[in-house]
């Protein structure tokens, strides 16, 4: 009885220093709006590989202070680069890991079960489109960068008078699900979310405000190698497809 | 109703830290109460503001400032970290907010309720022999015990509300320091509202029942 036992605590023991040596679990910081897509391509990256990978998503700006205090994250993932650019010139980040991973489109949308022709900006200035869900155009980010955009195109004098400001993207989508404006103007990823609406006009990248979300392993980590085996991971094939279903545009 | 298993972690995990937090600022809640409530000592009403500040400071300010206290980079911080205590991203964070967060809510529930009773009851007992601490426990506490109560209900229902400051300090980690705050959030940032919605009426109805109760303990001990 008690040989047996000793070998339990043996094999208990090798058990657990095995799993040790091999086996990490990573902790990746990443903003709020990657928790669908990161959430997928982890499950598929824990079937294959011995590490798991936990995240903890919050808003850009406080995940980066986290770190900046030494919160013990082994990767972060912004949705914006000055938030990246801080750390950066701070030492925080592992140098040569900081990539420009994802961008997001401007798009154009409208009910799910709308019958209205829309499938340019400039049929935005059709007298049937009475009112445009945008967000804030004098502050959110979404909001200046469709009117920079509109404004580019020689548009926003006339789409002005219909836009309807609203609080930020989640709001602009719910006001065009509920079917209360004509069309508005989103991120193509959180149209991607919502089965009440379509896209009818995506803006083009070069044209549009320049959305991007870098990705970097921190310096403090304690477990880096597991942490550049995700990030690469990230960045195969498998992964980029998942990232393009939720709408992300994936940068080469 | 049928709850995901999610649903059940996050909800025990807030209880239980929640519960935790309660218990853990209750006896240091009443001394500092029955200070304010009994004693005059110089600066009492400096301290008395500053144990005050966290209920109208935004709690997003409160946590980055426990954010400094207790991360890697400083003093407090690196000291625990080499003794393998880690605050930051982990259920000692949430626990940490949770208490600050609370701990005025606790302390003016209770100071209230030692200054409603009545100084003659400690005094006849003094010039009858017993000692303060006997006193303390004989006489003002039993006295007291509907407002402590009631301060640590309002305490607890504060604390399973907390966003700012757990979000800062403890992280939002899905199975490891997300609470039901915590979980609302991320589900409005993804434009699940059914979740959201699942979440929020758990909350609503646990803050309600414990509010509630205070209120009732409050009024009822008025009545005494």
């Amino acid at each position: 009885m008690r040989k047996s036992l000793s070998v339990a605590t043996i094999f208990v023991v090798l058990a657990c220093t095995e799993t040790h040596v091999w086996a990490e679990e990573i902790l990746a910081s990443a903003a709020a709006s990657l928790t669908d897509v990161l959430n997928e391509i982890s499950k598929d990256y824990q079937s294959k590989s011995k590490n798991t990978v936990k995240f903890n998503y919050g808003p850009s700006s406080g995940l980066a202070r986290q770190i900046d205090e030494g919160a013990p994250a082994d990767i972060f993932f912004s949705a914006d680069l000055p938030q990246m650019d801080n750390l950066d010139k701070k030492g925080r980040l592992e140098p040569g890991t900081r990539k420009n991973l994802l961008s997001n489109q401007l798009v154009i949308i409208v009910p799910a079960d709308s019958k209205l022709a829309i499938s340019s900006p400039k049929d935005l200035l059709k007298a049937d489109v009475k009112r445009i869900a945008l967000a804030e155009p004098s502050s959110v980010p979404v909001g200046v960068y469709t009117s920079k955009y509109l404004t580019d195109e020689g548009l926003w004098d006339q789409v002005k008078p219909k836009v309807v400001p609203v609080q930020d993207v989640r709001a602009t989508l719910a006001s065009v699900e509920s079917g209360n404006v004509e069309a508005g103007f989103v991120y193509k990823t959180d149209a991607a979310v919502s089965r009440k609406v379509k896209i009818v006009y995506e803006v083009p990248i070069d044209k549009g405000p320049k959305i991007t979300y870098p990705l970097a392993i921190v310096k403090d980590s304690k477990r880096k190698d597991a942490a550049r085996d995700f990030v690469s991971y990230v960045q195969s094939p498998a992964a980029k497809d998942a990232f393009k279903k939720y709408g992300f545009v994936v940068l080469d | 109703m049928i709850f995901s298993f999610e649903t059940w972690q996050i909800t025990l995990f807030s209880i239980a830290v929640g519960l935790a937090a309660t218990l853990l600022i209750l006896p240091c809640g009443i001394a500092m109460a029955w200070l304010f409530a009994r004693k005059e000592w110089p600066f009492k009403s400096v301290v008395e503001t500053l144990v005050l500040l966290p209920l109208v400071m935004p709690p997003v300010s409160t946590g980055l400032i426990l954010l400094k206290i207790f991360g890697r980079r400083s003093p407090l911080g690196q000291w625990l970290y080499e003794r393998g205590i880690e605050i930051v991203f982990n259920w000692k964070g949430v626990l940490i907010a949770m208490a600050v967060m609370s701990f005025p809510l606790l302390v003016r529930s209770v100071r209230t309720s030692f200054a409603e009773v009545n100084p003659r009851l400690e005094q006849i007992a003094a010039t009858l022999g017993a000692s303060a601490l006997r006193i303390f426990f004989v006489i003002t506490i039993p006295l007291a015990y509907k407002g402590i109560v009631a301060g640590a209900l309002l305490a607890f229902s504060r604390a399973l509300g907390e966003f700012g400051a757990t979000i800062l300090l403890a992280g939002n980690i899905p199975g490891k320091t997300q609470t039901l705050s915590l979980a609302i959030y991320n589900f409005v940032q993804l434009g699940k509202d059914p979740e959201a919605y699942t979440l929020l009426a758990i909350t609503v109805a646990l803050a309600f029942i414990f509010v509630w109760c205070s209120e009732w303990l409050v009024r009822t001990g008025k009545k005494m």
